[in-house]
């Protein structure tokens, strides 16, 4: 077992206990900082693939700007254990239903994938890094990637004409 | 082998870490000096002068004092998110550090050693992602105190740093466009042989320079701290080493912006008017280090000068100017950058 083993065992054991954590703990704000913990163990698992760029946007995007967000949410509405409401059996029941359809998909998504037996890719493959990144996405994806940031735009438009107040 | 390892390797940065983790200790250590200092002579007073030759030793006494301080932790305050707070403020402050180009390589013990941590390939990024880190022990500290206006400290200081990081990372976006890589040992060696960014880039540093004063919570961006409306801001509840903590951590980020600004804008290391291969390596590295010290130094002056001349904005000042002029200005500066370039790439 090589020190790049025993990282990717680590991360994951991270990554999978914070989720879980984040929606067992009753405090909703220990549950927002779970979830920014397991948000870092994604970027190091993006870090052993040799993606540096999706590792370090992953952390300024999602950690460092909506989980703030999120943060900032749960301690203005100043919620707490009490708060919590109790959720009736019918909730529950769909709520277990729905979980176990998405975990079908994602485990059905990874016996697909064929090859998942190396996990981890050190020092190899440097389609991750940026200059490769950038020149894939601005020549053969130029098109999705405009779409998408047109669509950026239109949600911030939405935002900011959501948040404007009534004349 | 179990771990193969280069143990030389390890043991290199190891020792590289070691050094610029105590040197920025230190530096912070008398940066809180020199602000006293500085303020006292923009005010025509003498300041802190008991301790020491000059007062040299005030800041170890006002560790001391920190240290001997009782300390106090709010009855009905988290515990272990009012002790982890400070301690992720003080940990983002030093991680930034990590990719900061120092100098050139030195030869010692049969070795080349580049005096840098970590020469990764998203150089830039990594300084932004750690910054946008930093909210946190603000946050988490503020709210584990259990005590309002700790509370509007905190979501202050959130608000204020999210809205300068957009008009930052545009104004990043316009200098990455001009150097065309994100290594900052890269962008350091290009200006050894071409004009500094400043030159290149004038309005991005400005822009830079106005967020980074709001980054590290600096007068006259202060709110989250403003004592007249929110007693101590959000470390109104903390006492003894961990208020200490927190006082602390913001001098490092005014040491680490400095170096940042000073690597971006201002050559880092290259010494100006010299050419760094003529002489010999060891003499070079020194010299590269001391020079990249003195932009640190003006830099922080800079800083103190600021904030005993400049009084505090209000808070829908400080959102205006965030939202309505730094980010227009930083999104100008981009389109222009992009023009001249297509401009002159044609």
């Amino acid at each position: 077992m090589g020190v790049t083993q025993i990282l990717f065992w680590f991360l994951s054991a991270m990554a999978i206990g914070s989720a879980i954590m984040v929606i067992t703990a009753k405090n909703p704000v220990h549950s927002v900082l779970f979830l920014i913990v397991t948000f870092f163990a994604i970027s190091g698992h993006y870090i052993l693939l040799n993606a540096q760029f999706l590792a370090i946007v992953n952390i300024i995007v999602y950690a460092g700007a909506i989980m703030v967000l999120f943060l900032f949410v749960v301690m203005l509405m100043n919620l707490n254990a009490n708060a919590e409401p109790i959720k009736n059996r019918t909730m529950q029941f769909a709520g277990i239903i729905a979980g176990g359809c998405l975990f079908l998909v994602l485990t059905a998504a990874i016996n697909k994938a064929g090859n998942v037996s190396s996990p981890v890719q050190l020092n190899v493959g440097d389609y991750g890094l940026i200059k490769n990144l950038g020149k894939t996405l601005f020549n053969d994806f130029v098109l999705p990637f405009e779409i998408s940031s047109v669509l950026f735009l239109s949600a911030m438009i939405g935002a900011v004409v959501m948040g404007k107040k009534e004349e | 082998m179990l771990l193969a390892l280069d143990f030389a390797l390890i043991l290199e940065k190891l020792v590289l870490i070691l050094i610029v983790v105590m040197a920025s200790l230190g530096i912070a250590m008398y940066t809180t000096f020199a602000e006293r200092k500085v303020a006292a002579i923009l005010q025509d007073r003498r300041g802190p002068n008991r301790a020491g030759p000059f007062g040299l030793l005030q800041p170890l006494a006002d560790g001391l004092k920190l240290f001997f301080k009782e300390e106090i932790i709010p009855n009905l305050s988290n515990k272990f998110l009012f002790i982890l707070g400070p301690s992720l403020a003080m940990m983002t402050a030093m991680m930034t550090s990590a990719v900061i180009p120092w100098g050139d390589k030195v030869h010692l013990f049969g070795r080349d050693i580049a005096l840098q941590i970590a020469n990764i390939d998203v150089g830039i990024l990594f300084v932004f992602g750690v910054v946008s880190m930093g909210v946190y022990g603000i946050m988490i500290g503020s709210w584990a105190s259990n005590n309002k206006y700790s509370l509007m400290g905190g979501l202050r200081a959130a608000s204020q740093i999210i809205s300068y990081e957009l008009a930052m990372g545009i104004s990043l976006i316009a200098l990455i466009m001009v150097t065309g890589n994100l290594g900052l040992k890269e962008m350091v060696v290009q200006q050894q042989n071409g004009w500094w960014n400043i030159a290149k880039q004038p309005l991005g540093f400005l822009i830079f320079l106005v967020c980074s004063f709001a980054e590290c919570n600096r007068t006259p961006f202060d709110l989250p701290e403003a004592e007249n409306e929110l007693i101590g801001g959000y470390h109104t509840e903390y006492s003894s080493m961990k208020l200490g903590f927190y006082l602390f951590a913001e001098y490092i980020n005014m040491f680490v912006s400095s170096v940042i600004m000073a690597t971006l804008f201002f050559g880092g290391y290259d010494c100006p008017f010299v050419d760094e291969s003529a002489i010999s390596q060891g003499w070079a590295a020194i010299l590269g280090v001391s020079v990249l010290m003195a932009k640190v130094v003006a830099f922080l002056f800079f800083f103190m000068w600021v904030r005993w001349t400049i009084p505090r904005f209000r808070y829908d000042q400080l959102m205006r100017l965030g939202w309505k002029i730094l980010i227009p200005l930083a999104l100008f500066n981009m389109l222009v950058t992009g023009a001249v370039i297509l401009y002159f790439n044609k």
